[in-house]
């Protein structure tokens, strides 16, 4: 803080200040003040309406004892844990075999990220379609010639996940693919003429040299992509409506349920405190490793 | 990684020229292209289904092969599900869904960029106490799942009797846009030349002049970046329209989801493979026709924060 100190300066700027109203607004009462309200009554038993009756953390002891829920964590975290390592990998795979200098870049990467540009409603929705098991790429092989052949990923517990992530990384692998792509298109040239000078083989330099040069871009990637995972819901909800069972239930969904369905408005906050907080895990160590060294340089 | 070094000693008597030749038919290159071929087939494999299945009759459906292209075309099937497929007691098709789609996403993509766009220029160019404080929480409110934040606004909406409004789901829509345009705009104004800004101060212009009659005029790419990525956003969205919305103005994805996933009646694959086709087509002609252009505004998606 180095101005100088000077008097009332509410007036000053004051388009400025109007122009930014939204903003503040925003920020203060819709993602300050809904955040605080909702983390505050996550500690009510509000039912039917928001009630201000103190229980402590009673809706957080029946949140991780509640069957649904531990569900709908275990469900995320492995769909999450495979997806954020699939997303990457493919990800880098594709915009290193995009960085070869190829012919038709432009065509491979339109067909790769199209895909993102429709919603996970769509997604889930075609996605669903493919994987039918009376109509779909089960039946096609079967028709093949192959009469035992089983692929009916959405209708079995232990499999519905692997429906899900087929999915999903058709949605999402195009865009890390874009963003790796921009990170290799970031390295100097010079330091892979150093390295074919020095006869070090591409693979070994996109191990060791590149892909350390590139650790911003994962972690970017990495924040991002995590974050949507923990937002996971319209693409569950097309595809197979959190079954069959429980087996694809998401932390989104029981937050919805409860909140707008079951009219248990406590156990809806519980649980969606409990999705900020393992934002917050994600968050909390990137935005320090980002920015904490910089804010005070 | 002692052997390596020893590659850079070679004696190199003879200097070749130019960029050296590569051979077409290489090993690798073969797989190379074979690999990007199997996947582009992944990519490429829903969307052709999708418009296949759209094309045929339900008896050709059940017994032929998902994959293989109609025997007989028929447009029946987009036909009945633009104006006659069925979720609960209306029959009116996905039509209904388009135009309230439309009705929501015109509207939201205007005002939330107007906003930003004023906002971002106001970060760059008119700093003052707080501004960067604000922006900041802003940038981070944009990580917090929506989910901790929907009862509030539900009670916001009704406090402002919008609620289940087309009005309540457009200032959703404009809040919801805020961080990512704000961030768009304010990258994109604080790289033009400074000194522009100053000359019109010096002229006399004020806040919105400057604005309107600066600002603007030379930052029409980012306008359509912006305008590319909300179309999109909101076009897609399907929380906030079930939330905030009631049945009647429901968007599209939403009648979607109903129409395809309601459990009774027979299904019919071909009208909800056309009504999802044509639910995608709005953020596919936009991508097809944006190219670059949308590639920009997902990069610059990325780097939130």
């Amino acid at each position: 803080m180095a101005g100088k100190p000077r008097g009332l300066r509410l007036f000053r700027n004051l388009n400025a200040k109007v122009a930014a109203v939204p903003m503040v607004l925003t920020t203060l009462v819709v993602f300050v003040g809904g955040t605080l309200w909702t983390v505050l009554y996550s500690f009510t038993n509000s039912k039917l309406l928001p009630r201000w009756q103190f229980v402590g953390l009673d809706q957080y002891k029946r949140l991780w004892s509640n069957d649904l829920w531990n569900a709908a964590i275990w469900n995320l975290a492995f769909y999450g844990v495979m997806s954020l390592i699939f997303t990457i990998t493919m990800g880098f795979v594709l915009a290193v075999l995009l960085d070869q200098k190829i012919r038709f870049e432009d065509t491979f990467r339109t067909i790769m990220l199209y895909p993102f540009a429709l919603s996970f409603i769509v997604t889930g929705l075609v996605w669903q379609w493919i994987l039918n098991p009376e109509m779909g790429i089960q039946e096609v092989v079967r028709r093949m010639g192959f009469e035992g052949f089983t692929f009916d990923p959405l209708h079995n517990p232990n499999t519905v996940l692997y429906g899900l992530l087929i999915a999903g990384l058709w949605q999402g692998t195009g865009f890390t693919m874009c963003l790796m792509l921009a990170g290799l298109r970031g390295i100097d040239e010079d330091i892979w003429k150093a390295a074919r000078v020095d006869g070090i083989p591409k693979w070994k330099t996109y191990l060791f040299v590149v892909i350390p040069m590139m650790r911003p871009v994962f972690i970017t990637t990495l924040v991002i992509v995590a974050a949507g995972i923990i937002k996971l819901y319209d693409l569950v909800v097309a595809q197979t409506s959190g079954g069959p069972g429980n087996a694809s239930q998401v932390p989104a969904m029981y937050v919805y349920r409860y909140m707008f369905t079951a009219q248990n408005l406590g156990q809806g906050f519980a649980a969606s405190t409990m999705m900020l907080l393992s934002v917050l895990i994600v968050l909390i160590p990137w935005a320090y490793l980002e920015f904490g060294g910089k804010k005070h340089g | 990684m002692a052997d390596v070094s020893m590659a850079g000693v070679q004696p190199h008597s003879v200097q070749p020229r130019g960029a050296k030749p590569r051979r077409r038919f290489s090993g690798s290159n073969i797989m190379l292209y074979g690999v990007l071929f199997v996947v582009s087939v992944y990519y490429l494999l829903p969307l052709w289904v999708m418009v296949m299945t759209s094309l045929k009759g339900m008896p050709e459906i059940r017994m032929g092969n998902i994959f293989a292209p109609p025997v007989e075309i028929t447009f029946q099937p987009w036909v009945k599900a633009w104006s006659q497929a069925c979720t609960g007691l209306n029959c009116d098709g996905l039509s209904r869904g388009f135009w309230n789609s439309v009705m929501i996403t015109v509207p939201s993509v205007i005002i939330s960029i107007i906003v930003a766009s004023v906002n971002g220029y106001a970060l760059v160019n008119w700093r003052f106490k707080g501004s960067e404080v604000f922006f900041t929480i802003l940038i981070f409110g944009s990580f917090i799942p929506y989910q901790i934040m929907l009862y509030p606004i539900v009670i916001l909406l009704r406090e402002m009797h919008i609620y289940g409004t087309l009005y309540g789901l457009i200032l959703v829509h404009t809040i919801f846009g805020m961080p990512i345009l704000t961030l768009l705009f304010r990258n994109y104004f604080s790289s033009l030349p400074e000194e522009l800004f100053k000359a019109a101060r010096v002229d006399g212009a004020g806040f919105w002049r400057i604005y309107f009659q600066i600002m603007v005029p030379m930052s029409l790419p980012i306008f359509v970046v912006a305008l590319i990525l909300q179309i999109t956003g909101i076009w897609n969205d399907f929380l906030f329209g079930v939330v905030f919305t009631k049945p009647e103005i429901y968007p599209m994805t939403v009648q979607l989801n109903n129409i395809v996933n309601s459990v009774q009646g027979v299904k019919e694959y071909n009208v909800n493979m056309a009504a999802t086709l044509l639910t995608g087509l709005v953020p596919l002609v936009i991508y097809f026709v944006s190219g670059k252009l949308f590639v920009r505004g997902i990069a610059a998606g990325a780097v939130k924060g």
